[in-house]
């Protein structure tokens, strides 16, 4: 045993849970200790993220030689600790527990959003199951406040836990939050002449495990259980936070739009529990205003027929400039680089950002808001605005005569390109949402949202992160990777249709700054939120025996 | 009678001045204690049996002892002045009335301490007694006893005043060191002790207003004879605020295990109209209540302790048989109830429901399974929260309806909800 591994050693404790013996290391708290024997210690405040707060008492657990039962998310395991988090103390202090946490709460369920996914709900079925004894009058508190522009509070249905007052002092550091009077009287309130409005708010809707705080943008668009859930990735900034995207597709009732909202997932490494507001929000792109079938001259078109007309182009002339973007996947990028330089040996391929920098902080939002400019930079595409801006000159000049777009709104962007776009001789778009350039292109082909498609982006630490594809693509749209390989078949030999997986596989293979794993391990260690900062759900068959 | 100590300075519209308590013996022991180890302190307040007198009746030199003194930071001293224990009045007296004598015990800790600023947190109502306090620091910085160089020697002392607003949760020890830090009051999680991680992060003793005071006597006149003054391990006199059905209520000073029946009828001189006693309250309104076959029970930690009450902050209130112990009950539970810091769910949510359901019960609503509801809810609300507010408050609700249930059903089964039930069946 060398020293290293002897101090790892040293650093372990060695308790028995609920008869199990299990070593963890110094300093766990007994309520993390206890998930490492598969047993969910239930709590309202705690979260792993955030500072011990201690008052909801649900998580109180009996340590042999302490008479008193001890909250697990405060006592840290000792080496010979017996534990104890089912016994019949326990488990009736709990079901008390439960039920102070609800004599003033007005179990208004029927109305409430947060219904299907209150942490009451679920505590109460494993381990309430009791009958109210509570005759008396509740204690009335305001209802439905807007305390900012993107949460709701509804003070009656509060437990008091204060995670949303922690969060507001330890992680966006904003302190807009307290608590204000005492005993049942006490309330969470914005402070005089505030309001919830930090780059940050969602998360305190997002970790509320009541129906107190709920997201003004998603109440009453749908219940939650109607949801579906798929992991991907944020594009908003080059952090690339690991999200869920919470979908509709089968109650068209519930109003037009797919994805209706997005939640953090956890990753230790890259957002931990929390996502910005501004990503958050930025999901209605994938549902509105997008390009659904292809396009030539204005007028509808076979997908085929546009595609062999670009060959044609292509073949016929190297005056091609494409203008590739750092929101861009790497395998599109590649393929694009594989096309266009290697095969076509085009001249003229550019990086430019549709977004230019914006707000940062040192929390999580970055002041690049492109996913995948380093991604891009290791595929050898760097932004460099002057040769870009050259091209308008060239096109001037009718050393360039046709321009392929990917994505983003060059004609809005810089009024120079709306000067010479008209002396082209053809122009495509490939993209997922209309804009002036869509518009006035002369042929379109309608590509798939990052929620449509697999991929990867290399965010700005460096770290390739894969998305996969969780709705179908809106329309007749497709992913990039299916064009560009189409193309390359039409203008070349050796190309085949290839998933974005195999694509990266190829990619990896050559580049030595991708890591060679494959999609499932690129999706990092990341986990749901429910997983690492929630209740077990109790399982279908739980219910079935309450009933 | 055995000799007044403290309280022969409680002379009626008086304040002993500097020079005054001087001429009486005064500020000697501190002089002595400049002169002893700091160790030395400790133990001859150790062997004095000496208790914290505010309540929980800790062993004082026991808690001297677990300071770390090795921390790298300075060590503080809070003396609890809140004085919210409903039927306690004590602190008050000494603060009015004997400032120096006051000062002079906190002079003593701090040095047995290693101290060098000490904080005095008095409850804000003290409007007078503040003013005293303040005056008699200033008097005795002037003298050269409070200062950089305390009676000549190379010891530094700082004593703060600190006022109070009036929650009675700050009386609870991390209670009161989140509001002296400027936070709202509220009992912080333990582990770590104030011991160890006190006001602003570091070590802390905390000791009650008439704890320190004794200290003087004790280093004047030996820990063998102070422990001698009191019963089995506790040692010394206390100060007992009597109130409530006798003919003189007040502060007396009492050596620790002094019978309960004799406080009532002889030093207080028995029940106005010689009305039969109904119960006592024997240590604050969070102890448990006594019936009249229990008052043969000396006012001690330990004596107390057996009859499932305790001798907390000396606050004895007297109930004759006129009073209705129903009413009793809900207002000291409205109190809790309004004074619950809104922390702890068991606390916040228990003590609202509990004065609500005894509102319901005194208005006539009162249901019988609302007793066996009570006495459940006060089982789990008691030992499961953060601080003790909620076990003090679990302490009467469970003893008035167990030693005296036939007064909680007479009011239900008179109720109207009662008997409308016994109509319709």
């Amino acid at each position: 045993m060398n020293m290293a591994e002897e101090t790892a050693v040293k650093k372990l404790v060695k308790l028995t849970v609920d008869g199990k013996p299990i070593e963890v290391p110094i300093g766990t708290r007994l309520i993390e200790a206890a998930r490492m024997t598969q047993e969910d210690v239930p709590y309202y405040c705690y979260h792993p993220g955030l500072s011990i707060a201690g008052n909801c008492r649900m998580c109180q657990v009996e340590i042999e030689g302490i008479p008193k039962l001890q909250i697990a998310c405060h006592m840290e395991a000792k080496d010979g600790m017996v534990v104890h988090t089912k016994n019949e103390k326990v488990l009736k202090t709990r079901q008390h527990m439960l039920e102070f946490l609800l004599v003033n709460h007005p179990v208004d369920c029927p109305v409430c959003d947060q219904a299907g996914e209150c942490w009451l709900q679920d505590y109460y079925m494993k381990h309430g199951l009791h009958d109210s004894r509570v005759n008396e009058d509740k204690v009335s508190k305001p209802k439905a406040v807007p305390i900012g522009p993107n949460v709701m509070l509804d003070n009656e249905r509060c437990i008091l836990c204060s995670r949303c007052v922690r969060f507001t002092d330890e992680i966006s550091k904003t302190r807009e939050l307290g608590i204000s009077n005492r005993g049942d009287h006490s309330e969470v309130q914005v402070f005089p002449g505030k309001q919830l409005n930090n780059p940050y708010s969602g998360n305190v809707v997002d970790i509320c495990p009541v129906g107190a705080l709920t997201d003004r943008d998603f109440r009453f668009k749908i219940r939650v259980w109607y949801l579906k859930s798929g992991d991907s990735v944020c594009g908003g900034c080059s952090r690339g936070c690991n999200i869920q995207v919470h979908t509709n597709l089968d109650r068209p009732q519930h109003g037009t739009g797919r994805v209706k909202r997005l939640k953090p997932r956890y990753n230790a490494e890259v957002n931990q529990w929390w996502m910005c507001d501004a990503g958050r929000y930025d999901y209605k792109y994938h549902d509105e205003n997008r390009v659904l079938a292809a396009r030539k001259t204005g007028a509808q078109a076979f997908e085929e027929t546009v595609l062999k007309e670009i060959a044609a182009k292509l073949k016929a002339s190297k005056k091609t400039a494409v203008i590739l973007s750092p929101q861009m996947t790497n395998e599109e990028l590649y393929l694009a680089r594989k096309l266009f330089r290697d095969e076509l040996k085009l001249q003229h391929l550019y990086l430019a950002s549709p977004k230019k920098d914006g707000f940062s902080d040192d929390i999580l939002i970055k002041a690049d808001k492109n996913p995948n400019r380093k991604g891009a930079e290791n595929l050898g595409f760097t932004e460099t605005p002057e040769k870009f801006e050259s091209l308008f000159g060239l096109s001037a000049k009718g050393e360039v005569d046709g321009w392929i777009i990917f994505g983003q709104d060059l004609l809005s962007l810089y009024p120079k390109a709306r000067e010479v776009f008209s002396k082209l001789n053809w122009s495509l778009f490939i993209g997922s949402n209309e804009n002036e350039t869509s518009k006035l292109a002369g042929f379109v082909l309608p590509s798939a949202t990052s929620v449509e498609k697999d991929g990867t982006w290399t965010n700005f630490d460096g770290r390739t992160q894969a998305f996969r594809k969780v709705l179908e693509p809106a329309g007749e749209a497709k992913s990039e990777i299916r064009f560009l390989t189409q193309l390359g078949a039409l203008v070349s030999s050796g190309w085949s249709a290839q998933t974005a997986e195999a694509v990266y596989q190829d990619l990896a293979a050559k580049e030595k700054s991708f890591p060679v794993r494959s999609y499932a391990d690129l999706s990092g260690t990341a986990s749901a939120i429910r997983v690492q900062a929630a209740p077990t759900v109790p399982s279908l068959q739980q219910y079935d025996n309450i009933l | 009678m055995t000799e007044k100590l403290i309280s022969k300075y409680f002379v009626e519209g008086k304040t002993f001045s500097l020079a005054e308590y001087e001429q009486d013996g005064g500020y000697q022991a501190i002089r002595k204690a400049l002169d002893m180890k700091r160790e030395d302190i400790i133990e001859t307040v150790k062997k004095a049996n000496l208790r914290g007198l505010g309540g929980a009746g800790f062993p004082t030199g026991m808690k001297w002892s677990f300071i770390p003194q090795n921390t790298g930071k300075p060590v503080y001293l809070v003396i609890n002045g809140d004085e919210g224990e409903p039927g306690t009045f004590k602190d008050k007296y000494i603060l009015r009335h004997a400032p120096h004598l006051f000062l002079e015990g906190v002079m003593i800790a701090s040095v047995a301490n290693n101290v060098h600023k000490a904080y005095v947190y008095i409850r804000g109502e003290y409007v007078k007694p503040i003013q005293i306090l303040k005056k008699a620091i200033g008097d005795a910085t002037a003298k050269g006893y409070l200062g950089d160089k305390i009676f000549g020697k190379d010891y530094k002392l700082e004593i703060v005043v600190h006022r109070g607003a009036g929650a009675y949760i700050c009386g609870e020890e991390t209670g009161l060191l989140e509001s002296l830090e400027g936070k709202k009051g509220q009992p912080r999680l333990k582990p770590p002790f104030p011991a160890v991680v006190g006001l602003f992060g570091c070590p802390t003793v905390i000791n009650n207003v008439e704890t320190v005071s004794y200290l003087s006597f004790i280093l004047n006149r030996g820990p063998e004879w102070f422990a001698g003054l009191g019963s089995e391990k506790n040692g010394g006199m206390r100060l007992i605020s009597l109130s409530g059905h006798v003919r003189n209520p007040g502060v007396y000073e009492l050596p620790l295990g002094f019978s309960l029946r004799k406080l009532i009828y002889e030093v207080g001189g028995g029940i106005p109209g010689d009305k039969k006693l109904k119960a006592v309250v024997p240590g604050g309104l969070s102890a448990a209540i006594l019936s009249p076959e229990e008052i043969d029970v000396g006012l001690d930690f330990d004596q107390l302790r057996n009859l499932k009450t305790m001798a907390g902050s000396g606050g004895v209130i007297v109930f004759d048989e006129t009073t209705d112990l129903v009413k009793a009950l809900t207002v000291t539970m409205r109190f809790y109830a309004h004074e619950s810091c809104g922390q702890c769910s068991p606390c916040r949510e228990g003590t609202g429901w509990i004065y609500r359901i005894l509102k319901r019960i005194l208005e006539g609503k009162g249901r019988l399974e609302d007793l066996n509801n009570m006495a459940d809810i006060c089982a789990y609300m008691g030992g499961t929260t953060i601080c003790a507010l909620a076990d003090g408050a679990a302490m009467p609700l469970r003893s008035y309806p167990q030693k005296f249930r036939s007064e909680f059903e007479n009011y239900i089964k008179n109720s109207e909800a009662n008997s409308r039930v016994l109509q319709s069946t």
